[in-house]
């Protein structure tokens, strides 16, 4: 499993892997909102919660189409099916590997960015928090819309259509908890239902994910 | 006599044709009887005026526009579980009708709350979450047409329906934390002290008689042409095989 993982992320980390693609697509969003709603701090601190949940999500969206479909193409998906080790081990760390490449460094560059955008200082540490505890979520989701999508030519239309509604809860407590922290009010019942989100989906949709993959490599 | 007989083909195309004359027939006069009643033959609200009528389009559209969905789902685990093909094809001829169902309801909807509420539309829950589900709608049927291998498709829908139930529920709960709407209560409930007038409620309870009826009706047809478009690839397929 280790060396799996190892070996995906070197290589994203790579030429030609999608390491920094998201983080890069992240950064454009979030610049480019303060030039279409005008520089008002006022109104940026208010949306900048929202504004960077979505470009977050926006992110991990555009990278999902690389998960699966690299392995795919030159055929290591079917050694890893008929590797030792469960299909649902696989993409546990398929998409443990997405998330270190994708989550993990929006998470990071979250609070810089929150600076261009006026959050309010309170939001910073709920805006990691969510991000931290949301981002997991979006990564197995994105997985399971991956696997279901990866034998199909051009699939990459009818991907963001499948995973655009699965991300819709993750994306409504994630972006509440980080509006109330920076609007200082009380977080507890977003942050637990957002997190309660990433177990179950961490949990379960593992195994979705590996038997939609198996009917793909049949 | 089990209902499992009912998934060999032959079987079921023989008695939906039998059956199929009923149901258009109840179709069409619980339609007729509903909305000529509705729109004709009530009284106009108090408050509403005319708008009111609209209800006999709209929550009949609603209300089936969630249950092909689950619908759907019982249709796909049958699939999954015991692999009758008529299952997986009736799943697939009942998500257009859906599509259509959910458009009639948000399009009503729309119709209904702009003279009401002011606004065509608003981020209220019930209506986000169907906006939602037509999401689902969309994938669901996108996911069937860009598939080659039926068997393929008729398997990853069914997974893509299973995971995308518990999302819908989990989506409806998650739009009512995030805002309370315009949108009213439930008013149809039978244990209720608050509900729609009379004189509303029985013409609504035939339309929605009747929308059942039409949505039945359009399964069985639809599925019958499902299972003869199969057996024409089938022959065709022989056919090339033997020239």
């Amino acid at each position: 499993m280790m060396a799996l993982l190892i070996r995906d992320l070197k290589l994203a980390f790579r030429a030609g892997g999608g390491f920094g693609l998201g983080l890069a697509f992240f950064l454009i969003v979030t610049v480019l909102v303060p030039f279409s709603v005008g520089p008002q701090s006022q109104l940026l601190s208010t949306i900048a919660p929202g504004v960077l949940w979505l470009g977050a999500l926006l992110a991990c969206l555009l990278s999902l189409d690389r998960l699966l479909a690299l392995d795919w193409e030159d055929g290591s998906l079917d050694l890893l099916a008929t590797a030792p080790l469960p299909l649902e081990g696989i993409v546990s760390i398929k998409a443990l590997a997405h998330w270190i490449t994708t989550g993990l460094p929006l998470v990071l560059a979250a609070p810089v960015l929150g600076v261009l955008l006026n959050l309010a200082p309170a939001g910073y540490l709920w805006v990691v928090i969510s991000l931290a505890l949301g981002t997991p979520a979006l990564s197995v989701i994105g997985t399971f819309g991956a696997a279901l999508t990866v034998g199909l030519k051009r699939g990459g239309l009818l991907l963001s259509l499948l995973v655009l509604p699965l991300y819709v809860p993750t994306l409504i407590f994630g972006a509440e908890v980080a509006r109330r922290g920076a609007e200082a009010m009380d977080t507890t019942t977003p942050l637990l239902m957002l997190a309660g989100i990433s177990a179950g989906v961490i949990a379960l949709l593992p195994f979705a994910s590996a038997a939609v993959l198996r009917v793909n490599l049949r | 006599m089990s209902l499992w007989e009912y998934a060999n083909p032959k079987k079921f195309l023989a008695t939906s044709e039998k059956v199929l004359p009923f149901f258009w027939a109840a179709a069409a006069v619980c339609l007729v009887v509903g909305l000529v009643w509705g729109f004709f033959f009530t009284p106009d609200d108090f408050r509403q005026g005319s708008t009111v009528k609209i209800i006999y389009l709209h929550v009949p559209a609603a209300m089936m526009a969630i249950n092909i969905w689950v619908m759907m789902l019982v249709t796909s685990l049958i699939w999954i579980i015991r692999r009758h093909h008529v299952s997986a094809l009736a799943a697939r001829a009942a998500a257009p009708v859906g599509i259509v169902m959910t458009l009639i309801a948000l399009a009503t909807g729309a119709i209904w709350g702009q003279p009401m509420w002011g606004t065509w539309w608003a981020w209220d829950p019930r209506l986000t979450s169907f906006l939602i589900l037509f999401l689902f709608y969309l994938g669901y049927v996108a996911l069937w047409e860009a598939i080659e291998n039926p068997d393929t498709a008729a398997d990853l829908t069914s997974v893509l329906c299973l995971v995308g139930s518990v999302f819908a529920l989990l989506s409806r709960y998650a739009v009512l934390f995030w805002n309370q709407g315009l949108h009213q209560g439930a008013s149809l409930s039978l244990d209720k002290e608050e509900n729609v007038a009379d004189v509303f409620y029985f013409p609504l309870l035939v339309c929605i008689a009747g929308f059942v009826f039409l949505f039945v009706a359009l399964v069985l047809y639809r599925t019958g042409t499902e299972i003869r478009a199969r057996r024409i690839k089938a022959l065709m397929a022989r056919e090339r095989v033997q020239a």
